[in-house]
């Protein structure tokens, strides 16, 4: 009985509120309409010049990686005292990035939160790409690469473990796995999609490749059954780990004992600055591909809005942090501690911190404004800022601080040099050329569960 | 429509699916195989020399002490190779018309050396002295294995990093008396852990197991 009224209750709430679909669909036309996107020929002139263009930066990322290999860390801007330049910083950009995945397909999927529906197959895609993009540069960074694998425990012949008390092995199993997991949680979810694909695709090749990751899928009751009780174990899986891995990345400061690194805040301000980013970048990639391929049905104001919302209240999370950054320095009375807020402020990185105080606080406070949230310009508008703040959050905590230690005889300066920036840039090419060849070739929409949110789905269950 | 996949698929991509698993597992377990085979390590290889030089023959047949020859083998970071002099004290003498020896005459009137193949050749960022261990009681068999039994000469240990912490992370175990260094024929003792024990602690020796000990 309670429960009739608690769902009545619920579904008069949803009803007040906008439609997660347009209207005017039924089961054919969103299946059409998103398996289109994948099966359609020939491939657009825009896509071409994008991907096009993303592809050049690759092969800029290739010569950056060649270069390096050859010549070795020296090329990079890094030394003493600031030996982890770029590559610390870009790595935990990217994997901030990837935080917005697993939110929106774990957490949100195990709060019912059905607005998750239309971008929770992208987000999930965006976070493999932007792990890949991540786990670069720890192992460009090493000098050589080829040696990765000692990170790894297993027996050798040099009867040696990696130091197990250092959190920079811990990051080296939460990647790893977050990444398995992210990859597994994304497979699983686009199994029936393939087979869709398959079943409509018209050239041989399409039905074959669709065919093989499809595995066979034929929607009999049984394979929905076990599809379900996977993919609810995954999202459970899954569902820690979006704390897990930026609170293990946070300790690879936290756990060091420099000043402005010492924190407890560290772990929590971490995690909320990943989402923040995370969702960041989801507008930033989605509101320009709505557009372009007329994906206004699917992916509606109400999803601009809710995560126009969800960047807000991150954002209010991460300026906290920075307040309590500022405020145990000052009350912590540790000299240090000072010295490296007071150098942020004033020193010769201030520029960049305020830089980061106006993205990362200033800026996405203008998302209490609802024309703002309903505006897609607006909006991205607000996503670039945020990820180039968070991009500069990462500089000013990994820089700052060990530009400036306890000694000052060993004080320096640090700039990333041209191979510093091909290096990032290139993974930015990486990453969208993924991104587009993710669009070309996959539903980016999960046609099965948006076929849910149809009022055609809903029959069955008010029959009595 | 026809069907794209054959029945057989079902099969095929259940073996696929087991069988890349269980290929990882051997191509893991056929790699670290590999990295301890001597095919990798060059253990128990006779390398070819300019001169087919026989240990055997000159340290149980003869009676020649290693210090003989390998000269700095006590005192130096290199146990040393002998000259083709100290060779000549004997073959001014012996087997002076040998065509085997041909080199090492050649080597004597031209003031060549001669081009040896060295045996135990051990990694350029591991730092070793040949001398600490001889003074601290580990004996040649420790390391080098039966060389008065060798015809030619082979490398005995792995020389894998295993290998040295095997020793350097228990010393007591293969420590002998000093005096006993050179003596080919030493058997450890039945109370070998507690006797070297007391070398370890009359002749000072750590156990030297940090990176920089090696990697300097």
């Amino acid at each position: 009985m309670a429960t009739e009224v608690h769902r009545e209750v619920h579904e008069q709430r949803e009803s007040a509120r906008p439609p997660l679909i347009g209207p005017g669909h039924n089961f054919a036309t969103v299946t059409d309409k998103i398996s289109a996107l994948a099966l359609s020929r020939p491939t657009s002139r825009r896509w071409w010049l994008g991907f096009g263009f993303s592809f050049a930066l690759v092969m800029l990322l290739l010569l950056a990686i060649s270069h390096l290999l050859v010549r070795g860390v020296g090329i990079w801007g890094i030394n003493v005292p600031v030996a982890w330049g770029f590559a610390i910083v870009n790595f935990v950009w990217w994997i901030g990035i990837g935080h917005a995945g697993t939110l929106i397909s774990a957490i949100l999927l195990l709060l019912h939160q059905q607005w998750r529906t239309s971008i929770n197959r992208f987000a999930e895609a965006m976070t493999l790409f932007a792990v890949a993009c991540a786990g670069l540069f720890p192992l460009l960074h090493m000098g050589r690469p080829w040696y990765g694998y000692w990170l790894v425990p297993y027996p050798n012949t040099m009867q040696l473990w990696p130091q197990f008390r250092s959190p920079l092995v811990w990051d080296v199993f939460a990647v790893t796995t977050y990444l398995l997991v992210s990859l597994m949680f994304w497979y699983v979810g686009l199994v029936p999609d393939m087979a869709t694909l398959r079943d409509r695709s018209t050239h041989r090749m399409g039905r074959i490749v669709y065919g093989v990751l499809a595995m066979g899928w034929r929607g009999s009751a049984r394979h929905w059954q076990r599809y379900e009780a996977a993919y609810t174990l995954l999202a459970g899986l899954a569902a820690p780990l979006v704390v897990s891995v930026h609170t293990v990345v946070s300790f690879d400061f936290a756990v060091a004992i420099l000043p402005g690194w010492h924190s407890t805040v560290f772990p929590p301000y971490f995690v909320a600055g990943a989402i923040f980013s995370g969702f960041a970048m989801v507008l930033t990639l989605v509101i320009p591909i709505r557009a372009l391929y007329g994906l206004h049905d699917f992916i509606t104001a109400r999803h601009l809005q809710n995560m126009g919302k969800i960047l807000l209240a991150t954002g209010l999370m991460v300026a906290y942090g920075y307040l309590m950054e500022a405020f145990a320095a000052v009350y912590s009375g540790n000299p240090y501690e000072r010295y490296v807020q007071v150098n942020r402020m004033i020193g010769p990185y201030a520029l960049m911190y305020w830089a980061l105080i106006a993205c990362n606080i200033v800026t996405p406070q203008l998302l209490w404004f609802r024309a703002v949230r309903a505006s897609p310009v607006a909006l991205f508008g607000v996503a670039m800022v945020v990820n180039v703040g968070m991009w500069l959050e990462r500089y000013v905590i990994v820089v700052v601080s060990l530009h400036r230690d306890y000694l000052p005889s060993s004080w320096g300066m640090y700039s990333g040099t041209i191979w510093d920036w091909a290096t990032f840039l290139g993974t930015i090419g990486l990453f969208l050329s993924l991104v587009f060849l993710f669009i070309r070739f996959m539903p980016v929409i999960s046609i099965f569960e948006m076929r849910t949110l149809l009022p055609e789905a809903k029959v069955k269950e008010e029959l009595p | 429509m026809p069907q794209v996949f054959h029945r057989s698929f079902n099969t095929l991509s259940r073996v696929s699916v087991f069988g890349s698993l269980l290929f990882l597992g051997l191509a893991a377990w056929a790699a670290s195989v590999y990295v301890r085979s001597s095919y990798a390590t060059n253990r128990d290889i006779a390398r070819d020399q300019p001169i087919p030089f026989s240990h055997e023959h000159h340290v149980t047949g003869l009676g020649i002490d290693c210090r003989y020859c390998h000269d700095s083998a006590e005192k130096s970071r290199y146990a040393g190779m002998p000259a083709t002099k100290t060779c000549m004290n004997c073959h001014q003498q012996i087997w002076t018309g040998s065509p085997v020896l041909a080199p090492l005459r050649a080597s004597y009137q031209n003031d060549v050396p001669i081009p040896w193949v060295r045996v135990h050749r051990l990694a350029d960022f591991a730092y070793f002295d040949h001398s600490a261990h001889v003074n601290k009681g580990v004996g040649c068999v420790t390391c080098h294995g039966p060389v008065d039994r060798m015809p030619l000469t082979w490398q005995h240990g792995t020389l894998l990093m295993s290998w040295c912490l095997d020793c350097h992370r228990q010393p007591q175990m293969f420590l002998r008396p000093r005096e006993q260094v050179f003596n080919m024929e030493w058997q450890p003792p039945p109370d070998q852990e507690q006797q070297g024990r007391q070398l370890v602690e009359e002749y000072g020796v750590r156990q030297l197991i940090h990176c920089s000990t090696c990697h300097r």
